[in-house]
């Protein structure tokens, strides 16, 4: 029989049936001729107001989510998002605040965006901070606009190519391609670290930067993070900081102080905003000294008006060199208040213990995880918040692949950790527990990780079709891809 | 310590697995020149009762004017059940749906999401949506270049009635990839495109018209579509939604339809909230699915023969394609998205249509009552939407500042966007707004002009 319940809203709407609390009761007529307007009628849900609050609240209870399950997914940060952050980041007086607004009824808003940028720029060790970057992504097509404006504004014109690790998130390489740069790859080094000699051979008068990660996605510190600056430095080339792991590191050491002269920050991350099943991200930016003059707009500004503080944008005018705007506004503002909630809750002791705290949990788990007889992609290298198993030898003994596992964990009740990335690591599964879990979570998740080796070893075909217990079980792919079905139509045949 | 539940017997125990004396220790692999001691520049935690009081008073601080701008960024009710589900925690920190089985909730959402925007705009496929209509515009134009193979041109037209900040980002994101993006020249006397700036010699790779415009008049939107696709052109629409549900939808102009539409999807349940977060919805014809950016949610089935939800035609994506993908772009604006959808289901096509009718209804109710005063007269004659451009006899900004005293924001100064226009101001009353509440600016408005 059809579960009426895990029908499309589509398909529980009836002609007629409304949520008449919702809109408006009056409307006017329309005062615009009829070429204008459209004689068919979009065919959105019509449902009464219980039915969609039924509809979505247990659509919600199909996910996974850090409210409800470990979510140890490794280079996402996955840590506990506070309560208070969203309530007070949705007051009135800000949720309503209309982005056009004039300053005078700006200032409580636009306070904390100042000293957030104070805030990211003393965590970062940078000099100029803007927050506008919707996105980690877009952070990096910021960074790297700028240091492409750097070069240009200096005569220097036949800079183009980004250095990459093999190791980088798909973003940088994408995101070099999108400012017409071209993206080399050098190798990683047995050890986790640069291949120093493959940078010394790839860098040249055409190389406008490098971009890197550290503690890179591979989970571990960049020892040679001094000779890696020297050699781009030498070579006239810039350094770019994927902060997609500075919750590793804060309050310990700063991408300022390793030599970094632009990075970006995934507020989604390392200051808990919402990952809200994909975005809102916030990719805010800081740079140093030589980069400030290309900053997007707007950034915060204070100035002193008759003996008062008072924040305004600075715009075009203000940073004429500006590589320019990337929102329609200013960037993912409700995300921001959120990120600034949370650095005043934690403040600047709890700041050093996100990072002692979420290291002690990788390095605990790591070792934990060691002893139940897992190989560790880098046995011999302290974990940074995150670290790297493979599953080579289970994959090729007992035919458990990092899929196989990812898969059977959901029925254990945990989400998977990030699977086959980094590409450079066989069966890979990267594990970021993150500083808000405890001990005994991850107690639990080392025996659930053992117990499916166990299984596998008596019946490794048998996680195969896993996960038995889910909404649903593993999907076909295949077929998403080569039968398109990517909207609702009621002429559309449901596809089971 | 906030959100960090380790006792000391837990640190303890977990230092003796690890086999490190301290948490210190687990940081030796930093070289010591870089370490740090302490954040001086931050300040001490603040407690819950104490931030919730700071941010209380930041929040009165900003006060609660009545507002009359529009410009982008629309205030509209929102049904309270759409952010109290939406913030439930099952959606709120979730993650990206990679894992489809764990993620069916988002998973089906934004197929339904995708479903009603296509309807809205009158096109065949949705992405998971964009960061913001801005910059879902320059997207929309790298798609248009990838897409449209036969053309050799980088220049992407824009009619005038084309937002100037929406110009400016799209600039600012594909300016390095060689594109150029152009106004056709404006009828100051309509707002609308000028008789005769359609060219038989142009050659854009993409036409880009917007619709209700800018300044909210109405394009002759098939002429523009039908003469773009003469050239070869790809057409990008921008359309406010709300407005969809009475305009005709973008897949309907002209002989062909648009190619791709985008917007700012923040009209659909989004608070204004400073500028974001909101979404940028992007929809296209089927047959240029393969080019397009971001995330797109299918329906298949599973093991079983279940009918389920997953990501497909990833192999566009960067986590993929790596430097050969369609964007950069790793992320959608998921929870944005998640409202929009609860939003349209609760509203229906008759709210909706009811919300578009009633805030066309309020800013011709207060346009006429500024007009009425001497001094404010329409700057444009024709249709309009819930927008319209007013000419003042005095400059604006004094105008605004006295409005901004009375706590009434007056609408959005259109002169630094378009000196041509003189002193003109763009003025918005969208369904929230009382008929005591026009009557309050136009009182307010006939005092500063006396």
């Amino acid at each position: 029989m059809d579960n009426y319940l895990d029908k499309l809203i589509f398909e529980k709407s009836r002609a007629g049936r409304r949520a008449f609390a919702q809109a408006p009761a009056v409307a006017a007529e329309l005062d615009i001729p009829e070429t204008f307007l459209r004689s068919d009628r979009p065919r959105l849900p019509e449902a009464s107001e219980l039915q969609v609050v039924r509809h979505f609240t247990r659509l919600s209870q199909k996910n996974f989510s850090i409210d409800t399950q470990f979510y140890p997914l490794g280079s996402c940060t996955m840590k506990y998002n506070p309560r208070a952050c969203n309530s007070l980041a949705l007051l009135p007086g800000f949720a309503g605040r209309h982005p056009l607004g004039p300053a005078s009824h700006g200032q409580g808003f636009l306070t904390c965006m100042y000293e957030l940028q104070e805030m990211l720029k003393e965590v970062t060790g940078m000099q100029g901070v803007s927050l506008t970057p919707m996105a980690g992504a877009q952070g990096e097509l910021t960074g790297l606009a700028m240091i492409m404006a750097y070069h240009k504004a200096r005569g220097d014109h036949e800079r183009n190519e980004i250095i990459v690790p093999d190791a980088a998130h798909g973003t940088n390489p994408a995101t070099a391609t999108m400012l017409g740069c071209v993206a080399k790859e050098i190798p990683t080094g047995p050890d986790g670290d640069v291949d120093i000699e493959a940078l010394k051979a790839e860098v040249s008068e055409k190389t406008a930067g490098i971009m890197l990660t550290n503690p890179s996605t591979l989970g571990v510190f960049e020892r040679d993070i001094i000779e890696v600056d020297d050699i781009v430095r030498d070579a006239g080339g810039l350094l770019y900081y994927d902060g997609a792991n500075l919750n590793a590191i804060l309050g310990k050491v700063r991408p300022g102080d390793m030599g970094f002269d632009v990075i970006h920050m995934n507020l989604h991350k390392t200051f808990s905003t919402p990952h809200g099943g994909g975005g809102p991200g916030s990719g805010a930016v800081g740079v140093a000294e030589r980069l400030m003059p290309f900053m997007p707009v707007p950034v915060v500004g204070k100035k002193e008006v008759a003996g008062e503080t008072v924040y305004d944008w600075l715009t075009e005018k203000d940073l004429p060199q500006t590589i320019g705007r990337l929102s329609g506004f200013m960037g993912n503002a409700g995300v921001l208040l959120r990120a600034y909630v949370y650095m005043r809750l934690v403040g600047r002791d709890g700041m050093q213990r996100i990072a002692e705290y979420a290291t002690l949990n990788a390095n605990y788990l790591q070792a934990r995880l060691r002893d139940g007889g897992f190989e560790l992609a880098f046995p011999d290298r302290r974990a940074s918040h995150e670290f790297i198993v493979t599953l080579r030898n289970e994959a090729r003994e007992y035919k458990l692949t990092a899929m196989d596992i990812a898969k059977a964990l959901l029925d254990y009740n945990f989400h998977a950790p990030t699977t086959y990335f980094p590409l450079l690591v066989p069966e890979c599964l990267l594990i970021e527990p993150t500083e808000t879990e405890s001990k005994e979570t991850l107690d639990n998740f080392v025996n659930a990780m053992v117990d499916i080796v166990k299984r596998a070893r008596e019946d490794g075909e048998s996680f195969k079709e896993a996960p038995f217990n889910t909404p649903v079980r593993r999907l076909d792919d295949v077929r998403a891809a080569r039968q398109l079905d990517v909207r609702y139509a009621p002429d559309t045949a449901d596809p089971s | 310590m906030p959100f960090i539940p380790h006792t000391d017997d837990d640190t303890r125990e977990m230092l003796e697995s690890i086999g490190a004396k301290s948490i210190d220790d687990l940081f030796d692999e930093i070289p010591a020149e870089l370490k740090i001691d302490s954040l001086d520049g931050i300040p001490d935690a603040m407690s819950e009762m104490e931030i919730t009081r700071l941010m209380r008073e930041r929040a009165a601080m900003d006060g609660a004017p009545l507002c009359f701008i529009g410009a982008g960024a629309y205030e509209h009710h929102i049904p309270q059940a759409v952010w109290d589900i939406a913030t439930r925690g099952e959606y709120y920190s979730a993650y990206t749906p990679y894992q489809a089985e764990a993620s069916q909730g988002t998973l089906q959402t934004i197929y339904e999401y995708q479903s009603m925007i296509t309807e809205l705009t009158g096109l065949e496929v949705s992405n998971a949506s964009l960061y913001d209509g801005a910059s879902g515009l320059a997207e929309a134009a790298l798609m248009a270049v990838r897409s449209n193979r036969k053309a050799k041109s980088r220049q992407v037209l824009l009619t005038p009635g084309v937002n100037p900040t929406y110009a400016k980002v799209a600039n600012a994101i594909a300016g390095s990839q060689g594109l150029t993006f152009d106004y056709l020249p404006m009828d100051t006397s309509t707002g609308n495109l000028k008789p005769g700036a359609l060219d038989d010699n142009a050659d854009p790779v993409a036409v880009v018209i917007q619709q209700p415009t800018f300044l909210g008049t109405l394009e002759d939107v098939d002429r523009i579509t039908d003469w773009a696709h003469a050239r070869g052109a790809f057409v990008i629409a921008i359309a406010n939604p709300t407005s969809l549900a009475v305009l005709r939808a973008p897949g309907h102009w002209g002989e062909q339809g648009a190619d791709i539409a985008c917007g700012e999807g923040q009209p659909l349940g989004v608070p204004v909230s400073s500028g974001g977060p909101y979404f940028g919805y992007m929809t296209c014809k089927e047959k240029h699915v393969r080019q397009m950016p971001g995330r797109i949610i299918g329906r298949t089935i599973d093991l079983e023969g279940k009918p389920g939800f997953t990501l497909t035609l990833q192999a566009r994506e960067q986590h993929i394609r790596r430097s050969k993908a369609t964007s950069n772009i790793c992320t959608n604006q998921g929870l944005m998205v998640t409202a929009a959808t609860i939003y349209m289901s609760l509203l229906g096509s008759d709210g909706l249509a009811a919300v578009a009718r009633h805030s066309a209804g309020n800013t011709a109710r207060l346009v006429a009552g500024l007009t009425s005063i001497d001094g404010i007269e329409r700057l444009f004659d024709g249709p309009a939407f819930h927008e319209v451009a007013l000419k003042f006899d005095r400059p604006v900004v004094p105008v605004l500042e006295a409005l901004a005293a009375k706590d009434i924001l007056g609408g959005y100064d259109l002169g630094a966007d378009f000196p041509d226009l003189g002193d003109a101001l763009l003025v918005c009353a969208t369904e929230t707004k009382t008929e005591a509440d026009i009557d309050v600016y136009v009182e307010a408005m006939r005092e500063v002009f006396a």
